[in-house]
């Protein structure tokens, strides 16, 4: 499976199909696992990424790590946040999710 | 092949759709109107209406530009009688640019079935009228087309809305008005958006009014951000506008509209649905069909909308081609959906292909066709109270001046 590169400057590809944790990826050429089930039209990293790392999509910043994600990793609301508006949730909401 | 036909109103304005409007001008009076539409039972008679009782101008403006709107050949008002919606200048509006208009005041009318018996009649007189419109030809330069993404997860900003720009590139290139929204789902794309203006002011000005709806969400609590759109891929409120940005193409930028604001050349305008002033009456847009009627009271005579989790609304009044961005969404509600854009990210077509399909559709739709939506008699229409100030005089570098 190899994830769509939107961008040439983009840290992080998208997922045209969801993965299941174990399955082959193909990343800038290199095969590895996937870490973990991530569905489609997620997010994960291109190479490692360390906190505070603007995460770039479409070439463009779309917000920051707030944890360290490795390559592969899905990345979403648990390791990055908004650099202008913080996003909710229903849990934060109190709706049921 | 840009040969269409349009409904020809008596102010000049052409119609794609030929549409009798009963509004409601307050919450009391909406049992009544929807009892009229229902007995009536017509495709092309719409429920279109105001809940509050207070005055708003905004509302007021927005229900003056959709009754005069070029796929409206009639409308028949209806009031409780003791509400604040300025009714007479409603009325006024509608006559003036030469559409038939009725009124019918439920408190002098003999009540709820009374007013229910002299609506259907009305509507029958309107219609005969709205019937007697000479169809004309008319070119793709003279439609107003909108676009809005609903919805939205990972897969939007890479197939549905790309192909919307590119569909939205084509049609602007011939000369209609295209017309993109949602300043809120701008945030954190406001300096390359404002490269795309045809003036240094105009572009000052896109910058501004992102940075409006920056702070009036902020005010808020919350970005224009559902946990759907989380579920879908989509972390921050900067990654869903840069998706949502893909939908305007790739064209100069010729203006600002606000709601019930008119494009006064073809182009690219994007409308700012952001009220002005301290935040009033709470969210800028409480669900997509809002910001759908805004498009509609700046003429849109169809609106091209991208989603990707799965949205199935339509609309009144003009007609809603809906665009799914999620190949595995498609899956799900294929009898909701009019283009299947999902497909490039499973290698079964192209963007340009896709933004082909989709001005190819904007065209049959605007010569007749029916969308899903319109098949299914999806009308909904929702209008809440907002605040603006005009527009300023940087945003229609091309107004000519009379």
């Amino acid at each position: 499976m190899k994830p769509i590169l939107l961008h040439p400057d983009d840290n992080v590809l998208v997922l045209a199909a969801a993965i299941q944790a174990g399955q082959t990826i193909e990343i800038d050429g290199a095969m590895l696992a996937a870490p973990q089930d991530v569905a489609v039209g997620h997010k994960i990293a291109r190479h490692a990424l360390s906190i505070g790392d603007k995460v770039l999509k479409y070439g463009a910043p779309i917000g920051s790590m707030t944890a360290p994600a490795a390559a592969g990793a899905h990345v979403h609301m648990h390791n990055m946040k908004s650099d202008y508006i913080a996003s909710h949730t229903r849990q934060a909401t109190g709706e049921p999710s | 092949m840009s040969a269409l036909t349009g409904f020809l109103r008596a102010d000049g304005r052409k119609g794609v759709r030929n549409v009798v409007a009963v509004a409601y001008l307050v919450e009391c009076a909406h049992h009544v109107a929807r009892t009229i539409v229902t007995k009536i039972d017509d495709p092309d008679v719409h429920l279109i209406g105001f809940p509050g009782c207070y005055p708003n101008a905004y509302a007021l403006k927005v229900m003056q530009a959709i009754g005069a709107h070029p796929n409206v050949g009639g409308v028949l008002l209806i009031s409780l009688g003791c509400e604040s919606f300025n009714r007479e200048a409603l009325r006024a509006a509608i006559a003036a640019s030469g559409r038939p208009v009725e009124v019918l005041v439920i408190q002098e009318s003999g009540g709820t079935a009374e007013t229910v018996r002299k609506g259907v009649e009305a509507v029958a007189r309107l219609k005969a009228i709205a019937d007697q419109a000479p169809l004309v030809p008319m070119d793709v330069s003279e439609l107003v087309i909108g676009t809005i993404c609903g919805g939205s997860d990972g897969t939007s900003g890479i197939t549905a809305n790309p192909a919307v720009g590119r569909a939205f590139d084509r049609l602007g290139a011939a000369g209609a008005a295209c017309v993109f929204e949602e300043t809120g789902e701008l945030v954190g794309c406001e300096k390359i958006m404002a490269d795309r203006a045809i003036t240094p002011e105009l572009g000052l000005a896109l910058e501004a009014s992102v940075r409006k709806a920056e702070a009036y969400y902020t005010v808020m609590g919350y970005g224009s951000f559902a946990p759907g759109n989380a579920e879908g891929g989509l972390t921050t409120q900067e990654e869903k506008s840069m998706g949502a940005y893909s939908k305007s193409g790739s064209a100069p930028i010729v203006g600002i509209l606000k709601p019930g604001d008119q494009p006064v050349s073809g182009g690219l305008y994007l409308l700012d649905v952001v009220p002005d002033g301290e935040v009033r009456f709470g969210f800028p847009n409480i669900s997509d069909n809002a910001e759908i009627v805004e498009l509609i009271a700046c003429g849109a005579h169809l609106t091209l909308f991208t989603t990707g989790r799965g949205s199935v609304v339509g609309s009144a009044i003009s007609p809603v081609i809906k665009v799914c961005a999620n190949p595995e969404t498609y899956r799900k509600l294929s009898g909701d959906m009019d283009v299947d854009a999902g497909r490039i990210m499973e290698g079964r077509g192209t963007l340009d292909e896709v933004g082909d399909e989709i001005f190819d559709l904007v065209l049959a739709v605007a010569g007749g066709a029916r969308t899903v939506s319109e098949a299914l008699g999806h009308q909904e229409f929702i209008l809440t109270y907002k605040a603006f100030d005009p527009i300023g005089p940087a945003c229609l570098p091309l107004r000519r001046v009379s």
